[in-house]
């Protein structure tokens, strides 16, 4: 038996002209949890490909066990036991967890005949094995997103993998479904299989993994174990740039705040809150899921038609009752989940960044085709946009990408006061920081006001000049300059209940 | 408990209590000879409701099959009329065959040019029926030219009633041949990987794809056996009416969807069984049929199997969605 499971030795693959993988190397022993990091197209998925045998590479040779495999096709690294779990588990809802479970292996097996009693026994028996109790009988889609991944697991561990694979496995999850994967994962180290994660998500790959391999612009740039590695250590090989965040302490112009928000109450989420937000600010709201936090900026919005309280923009008081007036009025939202709840993926950069300003691009009856172009282009270059032209279907960019022309959207209303949700959830570390600045770079240069609603405590620490912790629709620590640090915010949302 | 919650019992619950109502309406209703005459006509709706099945499990769509039925047993008839040739078996096997090769036909397109399948039987549907026409006439063979041992075949009873004012009723021992082919179905969908393979890729295709699953082979699998049930069940009604018409079927595939609808199927794919179609089609035809008993004009029927057609498929819509969410 040799000392790594599978070795990749100098791998080089092409895409056309593009060198997606260029004199890649990387060890995996059994048994061990390893952590692959980079940005998105660093190269990272073609290593997973070429690892499962769906990309066979130009160069290089690929050992499993120490011994060279010559062409690997994916029927053989199933063989050689390399099992991949997908972001979207390749699970079938409709069908129950046994025959979920078995159906991998009977068609491995060749199998004719659907052995039902075997199906159910195969069942009971891995998920005893992983230790988690779920009805093997039940439809698969009936399951939390946390349970469809233990059975995507426990289907990896049926088809005898030595080396499961899984992509970004935390990003649907909660802290808690998260604690218990890690403890599924470190059990299966104990039985001797390794663990490849593909994550950008820091924190979470300190904590579990062993080793670290980071990959940039198709070549490997740090290896180790990862108590060689701190956070700053991953982001400085992973961009290539040290993104030194200093704290935003914005110089405030005197005169009344922008908006001013009274007793705010929706019922049974917010509860009479006081807010107020002046032109330069960018004000955070922490809290756990549930806390109210997703109502209050809906409430904001005009999106809670049970909303009392008074709201005043620029003095003036506001009853926002849809989405429209809202708007009208100067308020942008940005919600949580960019790619379902705002953008239309098959269309253009420049139609979704025209599409809520329609009615002002109007020439009589007709769209000012014109206006509509020099709009988008002003914008497209503002934020920055990675890619090619304003034709570009927005389905083709990246998430960090993705969340600019959505920003870029709601700037070009003429908005004064912004409304981020989550506004880098799922957004690799170097677009992440390009967000940051230009959410700073509006705050202070055009003086919008900001309300900054993330888990992401360092992002909040980082970008706000204030911050409200928010528990049970209501405010239970405000937190400002050097009393803002990340721990007094985590010992805030820890002591809740 | 599970088989409670099953959609299967719902539908079947629903149905008796439709019974129930119906009895109390129309007494004529539980009299043997509706019954009889009940079960005869769920035979062919039937056996071409399990290919819809079939092809709605695999999350797709088949509205050639009524035009696949009438060309296999036209050409058949007038192929045996023409050739003198008289028997059963043959033409079956021709009818079951002509159908293959229709469905294949669509397999071919909807699996190499990755077609939408309502589009491509759609076409198949008025492509073959022109060609029928167009080639062989639209004369219609009456019983005085059938096929007689064809016609024996089809008017083979089961057993036979004899009523109060003397007349026979008969149970068709066509029934047999449409359960047979219910109990073949059951066991391939549910207990064969192919069958397995059809639910897998209806639910997920992709998914089924990295599962290994040869999917190409599915949908072959899905459209050649519907297309040669329905050439088999084009026969049978031929055997059945004792008549050939090259015009049969028109508008027929909306009642077998709506009775494959009714029995459960998801019009999402990757759910549907053979029990709740079984009872699906009985419910569609049985509601028809009390219509005719209930003097209700043919023209107002459509708007009833419309209805049902919308309502079933607005439920299990909403059925399927909730458990998706």
């Amino acid at each position: 038996m040799s000392d790594t499971l599978i070795e990749l030795r100098n791998i080089g693959k092409r895409f056309g002209g593009v060198r997606a993988l260029d004199g890649v190397s990387l060890a995996i022993r059994p048994g061990e949890i390893h952590c692959l990091a980079g940005e998105n197209g660093s190269g990272k998925s073609t290593v997973i490909k070429v690892m499962s045998g769906i990309y066979t590479p130009e160069e290089g040779e690929i050992l499993i066990d120490g011994r060279p495999v010559g062409r690997l096709d994916p029927i053989r690294a199933v063989q050689h036991g390399v099992q991949v779990i997908y972001q979207d588990f390749s699970l079938f809802g409709n069908l129950t967890v046994a025959e979920n479970l078995a159906l991998n292996t009977y068609v491995l097996e060749g199998r004719r005949r659907m052995d039902w009693r075997r199906a159910r026994a195969m069942a009971v028996e891995v998920l005893a094995r992983i230790g988690v109790d779920i009805d093997p009988d039940a439809e698969v889609g009936t399951l939390p997103t946390s349970g469809r991944q233990v059975v995507a697991i426990a289907r990896a561990i049926l088809a005898r993998a030595r080396l499961i694979i899984m992509d970004e496995p935390t990003t649907a999850l909660t802290r808690h479904e998260v604690d218990a994967l890690f403890a599924i994962v470190r059990d299966l180290q104990a039985q001797g299989i390794a663990v490849l994660f593909v994550s950008h998500k820091m924190r979470e790959m300190l904590e579990i993994s062993e080793r670290l391999t980071v990959f940039r612009n198709g070549r490997k740039v740090a290896e180790g174990p990862m108590s060689d590695f701190d956070e700053a250590a991953i982001t400085h090989a992973m961009t290539g740039l040290s993104l030194t965040d200093d704290p935003y302490r914005p110089a405030l112009p005197p005169g009344p705040p922008l908006l001013e928000v009274r007793k705010l109450s929706v019922p049974g989420s917010v509860q009479d809150i006081d807010l107020s937000l002046r032109p330069g600010e960018i004000v955070g709201i922490s809290g756990l899921i549930g806390s109210g936090r997703t109502e209050l900026a809906r409430a904001l919005f005009g999106m809670e038609p049970g909303m009392t309280g008074t709201i005043r923009l620029g003095g003036r008081e506001i009853h926002p009752r849809s989405v429209q007036e809202a708007i009208a009025l100067g308020i942008a939202y940005v919600p949580e989940d960019r790619l379902t709840e705002g953008l239309f993926l098959p269309q253009s950069i420049e139609r979704n960044l025209v599409v809520s300003i329609l009615e002002r691009l109007r020439r009589g009856p007709f769209l000012d085709t014109r206006a509509v172009r020099e709009k988008t282009l002003g914008m497209f270059r503002d934020m920055q946009i990675a890619a090619p032209s304003p034709e570009t279907a927005v389905g083709n960019l990246s998430g960090g990408n993705a969340q600019r022309v959505m920003l870029g959207r709601w700037l070009l209303t003429g908005a004064r006061v912004l409304i981020l949700n989550g506004p880098t959830v799922g957004v690799d570390v170097g677009s992440k920081a390009t967000i940051h600045r230009i959410i700073r770079d509006l705050a202070q240069r055009e003086g919008l006001g900001v309300l900054m609603i993330s888990d992401d405590v360092p992002e909040l620490v980082t970008n706000c000049n204030r911050i409200h912790v928010m528990h049970r629709g209501r405010f239970v620590a405000d937190l400002d300059g050097s009393g803002m640090t990340e721990d007094r915010i985590n010992d805030a949302l820890k002591t809740l209940n | 408990m599970k088989i409670l919650h099953s959609s299967e019992f719902v539908i079947a619950l629903v149905l008796l209590a439709a019974m129930v109502l119906i009895g109390l309406v129309n007494p004529a209703f539980w009299g043997l000879d509706n019954l009889f005459s009940l079960a005869k006509s769920n035979v062919v709706i039937g056996i071409m409701a399990l290919g819809v099945l079939l092809v709605m499990i695999s999350g797709g769509i088949d509205v050639s099959f009524p035009a696949i039925a009438v060309a296999a047993l036209y050409i058949v008839v007038r192929a045996m009329v023409e050739l003198n040739y008289d028997g059963v078996l043959v033409p079956f096997l021709a009818a079951a065959a002509i159908g293959l090769v229709l469905g294949g036909f669509n397999a071919f397109i909807i699996e190499r040019f990755r077609m939408i399948p309502l589009i491509v039987t759609l076409g198949t549907a008025s492509i073959v029926r022109g060609l029928v026409l167009g080639l062989l006439g639209s004369s219609i063979v009456n019983i005085n030219k059938m096929p007689k041992e064809l016609i024996e075949f089809g008017r083979h009873d089961l057993m036979t009633v004899e009523a109060a004012n003397g007349a026979t009723y008969g149970l068709t021992s066509m029934v047999l041949v449409y359960l047979g082919i219910a109990l073949v179905m059951h066991l391939v969908l549910r207990h064969t990987m192919i069958g397995r393979s059809v639910y897998a890729y209806g639910t997920d295709a992709e998914s089924a794809r990295r599962a290994g699953f040869n999917t190409r082979r599915t949908i072959w699998f899905v459209y050649c056996l519907a297309g040669l049930l329905a050439g088999f069940a084009g026969m049978l009604h031929t055997s059945m009416i004792w008549q050939a018409n090259p015009r049969d079927f028109q508008g027929l595939e909306l009642d077998v969807i709506a009775a494959v609808v009714l029995g459960g199927a998801s019009i999402f794919g990757g759910r549907g069984s053979v029990a709740g179609t079984l009872i699906g089609v009985f419910m569609l035809v049985m509601v028809k049929n009390s219509l005719i008993l209930l003097k209700v004009d043919t023209t107002w029927q459509r708007v009833v199997v419309g209805l049902i057609i919308v309502a079933a498929t607005a439920i299990t819509a909403w059925r399927d969605r909730k458990k998706l969410a």
